[in-house]
C-alpha cells in the first residue's frame, strides 16, 4: 500500500500571534513550529497502517526550506521518504494544487492529511484534491480499517457518528482518535538522516485568495463571580450591562 | 487540542537560529516526550518521596539513555547539542528525572564505552539503552567528596576474581541499579572502575530517606563487604583519578544545559502568573518590580544559553576542557536557584504549594548545585586553571 501523508509546518500551540506589514503577515520573528497537531495522527495512522500491511509512507509538505525540521520529525516517525513543495503555502487552492500534481506522478492508495491546518484553520485542502483527482474525500475521519481495497471509516458529524465504507483509493481529512500520536525516538531521528527528502519547485501559481488583513479577537474582559442566589443580580446585570437580554 | 506541546521556551537571541533542524527535531520529541509522561506525574511521586519505577523503560523507548553511542550498542549517534538540549527538555520536568538519565548515559554507559573491553560493550550498553537494566556510579564515599583522590574502598586479587571492601554514597539510582560502576583503589594504591552487578554476595544498597531535594529521584549507599569480583568485571581502560573524572565532564555537561530547563519552568510559570495574577486593579506583570525580575531571568536565561551552545560546539569538536564545563555548570546551575527563588516570590503564597513547580525546582537545585562538584570546587577548578596553581591539593 501507498501512503501520502500531507503535513503542515503551523506556529505551536502557545505562540503569542502579532502582524507585520500592514496587518496582512504573520509576525514569524521568535515563532516555533510544530507539525500541524492533525496531521500528526494521520502521520500515525499512516505508519501503523503500514505496520499492519506492508507499503510505504511518503510525507508531503508544502512549505520554504524552514519547514525542515517538520518534515524530519515526520521521517523520524516512520515515513521512509519526504517531499517538500518549495513554495509558501498561503492557498487553500493553491496546496491543493500541489499535492494533486503530486499525486498524478504516484498511485497512492491513500492520501492522508489533518482535518484541518491549525494556523490558518481553513479545513478545505483534502476537498479540493479530491475534486481535483476525481476521488472520493471524507473528512473528519476518526477511525480508520483497511481491508483489501476497502476502507471502513468512522466519521464525525454533528451530534453523532458516520459508519462509512469505500473503496481506494481516498483523499481522507484525520482526526483524533485515529491514532495515538507518536513521539520520534533518538534512534528513529538518527534513522531519518539517510531518508531521502527531495525538493521540487511548485506546479502552476494559483492563489485565488488574498489576505486584505488580518485582527486579533478582542482581549478577553474581566469576569466579576455573581453568587448562585443572587440570580436577580445576574438578569439584570445582562440586561443594563451587557445588554444581551 | 491534538498536540501537547504547551512549552515554548525563551530564545530572546534567535538562539534557536544556530540549531540545526535534526537538533529541532531532538528538542521538540524530548519536550513532547516530557509534557506527556513527566509533568502530569512527577509532582505527585516528588510530594510521596517515590522514584517513578515505570520511567527507565520509558526514557529507554524515546532513546534518552546514551544518545550519544554508537548504534552498533544501543546508541543514537547524536551529536553533543542535541544531548544537552534533551537534558533542558528533561530537566525542564524534573532535575531528579535529569539526573537519573544523566547518571545512566554519562556515568554508567560512557566509562563502559570508554573503558570496557569489548564483551563488557556488548554484554550491557544494549540493556542500559533499553533501561531493561538500570546502572549507578560509586565514587562519592562517606569521607570522601570533593577529595576523591583520598577514597577508602579498596580491592585485592584473589586468584580468579577480586575481593571489594568499602562504601559509596550519595549514589543516585542506586536502589534501583542493576549494575553499579565502582571506583576503588588496587593494592598499588591506583583507581581502577570494577562493574559490580546486584545479587553479588556482599553488595547491598540501602536507600536513603527523608530528603527535602530530588524526592522523586533514587539515591542510596552502595555497601561492599567482602564482594568476590569477576577479573573480567574491572575496566581495561580505566586507570587513575583520571578516569572517574572524565565521567564527570560528561555528566557535568549535562547538568549546564538542564538547569536552563529548570530555569526556564520556573520563569514561564511566573511569567504566566504574574501576567493573571491580579492586585490593585491590574496585573502584577504591569509593575516595575515583578517586571525587574522577569527581565533578569530572561536575560540570566539568555546567557546560559550562550553558553551551553558553545560549549557544546566546543564539545562536538573535541576542544571542551574541564574547566569550560566547570564554568558552564556553576553559572548555569546558580543562574536557575536564583531564578527559582525570584518565581517563588512571584507567585507569593501559591509558589510554595505543589500546585506550582517551583519549590520543586527550587529544593531540587540545591543538589544539584552541590553534587558533580560543588558550586566552591568548580571555582578552584577554574582557579587553577587560570593561574596554574592548584588550590585543593
Amino acid at each position: 500500500m501507498k501512503i501520502l501523508v500531507c503535513v503542515t509546518s503551523v506556529p505551536d500551540t502557545t505562540t503569542k500571534i502579532s502582524f507585520t506589514d500592514n496587518n496582512t503577515k504573520l509576525n514569524r520573528a521568535g515563532v516555533q513550529y510544530i507539525t500541524g497537531p492533525y496531521d500528526d495522527y494521520a502521520l500515525s495512522r499512516a505508519v501503523e497502517l503500514k505496520e499492519q500491511h506492508g507499503g510505504t509512507v511518503t510525507v508531503l509538505n508544502v512549505g520554504e526550506a524552514d519547514t525542515e525540521p517538520v518534515i524530519r520529525k515526520c521521517l523520524a516517525i516512520g515515513a521512509d521518504d519526504a517531499i517538500r513543495v518549495n513554495a509558501d503555502p498561503t492557498d487553500a487552492f493553491f496546496v491543493a494544487e500541489q499535492i494533486a500534481a503530486i499525486a498524478r506522478e504516484n498511485a497512492y492508495d491513500l492520501i492522508l492529511m489533518g482535518r484541518e491546518s491549525i494556523d490558518y484553520n481553513g479545513g478545505q485542502v483534502h476537498g479540493i484534491v479530491g475534486e481535483m483527482l476525481g476521488l472520493p474525500s471524507i473528512s473528519p475521519v476518526m477511525k480508520l480499517d483497511i481491508e483489501g481495497s476497502k476502507a471502513r471509516i468512522t466519521r464525525e458529524i454533528e451530534g453523532g457518528k458516520d459508519e462509512l465504507e469505500a473503496t481506494l483509493p481516498l483523499v481522507l481529512g484525520c482526526q483524533e482518535p485515529i491514532a495515538e500520536w507518536k513521539i520520534p525516538n533518538m534512534r528513529g531521528i538518527m534513522s531519518a538522516r539517510t531518508k531521502p527528502l527531495k525538493v521540487v519547485e511548485p506546479a502552476g501559481n494559483d492563489t485565488l485568495t488574498k489576505v486584505a488583513g488580518y485582527e486579533l479577537p478582542p482581549p478577553r474582559g474581566a469576569v466579576r463571580m455573581i453568587p448562585a442566589e443572587e440570580a436577580e443580580t445576574l438578569i439584570s446585570l445582562l440586561r443594563t450591562e451587557a445588554k444581551v437580554l | 487540542m491534538a498536540n501537547n506541546t504547551s512549552f515554548e521556551s525563551p530564545d530572546l537571541y534567535g538562539i534557536d537560529d544556530l540549531l540545526s533542524p535534526e537538533h529541532k527535531v531532538v528538542r521538540a520529541s524530548m519536550r513532547d516526550f516530557v509534557n506527556r509522561e513527566i509533568i502530569p506525574v512527577i509532582e505527585d511521586y516528588a510530594q510521596r518521596a517515590e522514584f517513578p519505577t515505570f520511567m527507565p523503560r520509558k526514557f529507554g523507548e524515546i532513546g534518552a539513555f546514551g544518545p550519544t553511542l554508537p548504534a552498533d550498542y544501543g546508541g543514537g549517534e547524536l551529536d553533543a547539542i542535541s544531548y544537552g538540549l534533551m537534558m533542558q527538555e528533561i530537566e525542564r520536568g524534573d532535575s531528579g528525572m535529569r539526573s537519573c538519565v544523566s547518571v545512566q548515559s554519562s556515568l554508567v554507559m560512557w566509562p563502559i564505552f570508554t573503558y570496557g573491553s569489548e564483551e563488557q560493550k556488548r554484554h550491557y550498553l544494549p540493556k542500559l539503552a533499553k533501561g531493561e537494566m538500570m546502572g549507578c556510579f560509586g565514587l562519592t564515599e562517606p569521607n570522601q567528596g570533593s577529595d576523591p583522590a583520598g577514597m577508602q574502598t579498596r580491592f585485592v586479587e584473589k586468584r580468579d576474581h577480586f575481593v571489594l571492601n568499602g562504601s559509596k554514597l550519595w549514589i543516585t539510582n542506586g536502589p534501583i541499579a542493576d549494575l553499579a560502576v565502582v571506583w576503588a583503589k588496587n593494592e598499588q594504591g591506583r583507581i581502577r572502575g570494577l562493574l559490580v552487578e546486584r545479587g553479588m554476595e556482599g553488595f547491598s544498597t540501602p536507600e536513603i530517606h527523608h530528603k527535602w531535594s530530588l524526592r522523586a529521584s533514587s539515591t542510596g549507599e552502595l555497601v561492599f563487604q567482602e564482594v568476590r569480583v569477576p577479573k573480567e568485571n574491572l575496566l581495561p581502560g580505566s586507570d587513575g583519578l583520571r578516569s572517574p573524572l572524565a565521567c564527570l565532564d560528561q555528566a557535568r555537561y549535562g547538568i549546564a544545559w538542564g538547569a536552563v530547563g529548570a530555569a526556564m519552568d520556573c520563569y514561564a510559570s511566573a511569567l504566566r502568573y504574574a501576567l493573571e495574577r491580579r492586585q490593585f486593579g491590574r496585573p502584577i506583570a504591569s509593575f516595575q518590580l515583578v517586571q525587574k525580575k522577569l527581565a533578569e531571568m530572561a536575560t540570566e536565561i539568555t546567557k546560559a544559553q550562550l553558553l551551553c551552545w558553545r560549549l557544546g560546539v566546543l564539545k562536538n569538536e573535541g576542544r571542551a576542557t574541564t574547566a569550560q564545563i566547570s564554568l558552564a555548570k556553576r553559572n548555569n546551575v546558580e543562574m536557575a536557584l536564583n531564578i527559582a527563588r525570584e518565581a517563588r516570590q512571584i507567585h507569593g503564597a501559591m509558589g510554595i504549594t505543589g500546585d506550582y513547580p517551583i519549590m520543586r525546582h527550587l529544593m531540587n537545585l540545591e543538589s544539584v548545585i552541590t553534587y558533580e562538584g560543588t558550586h566552591d570546587i568548580h571555582l578552584l577548578i577554574l582557579g587553577s586553571d587560570i593561574t596554574g596553581i592548584p588550590a585543593f591539593k
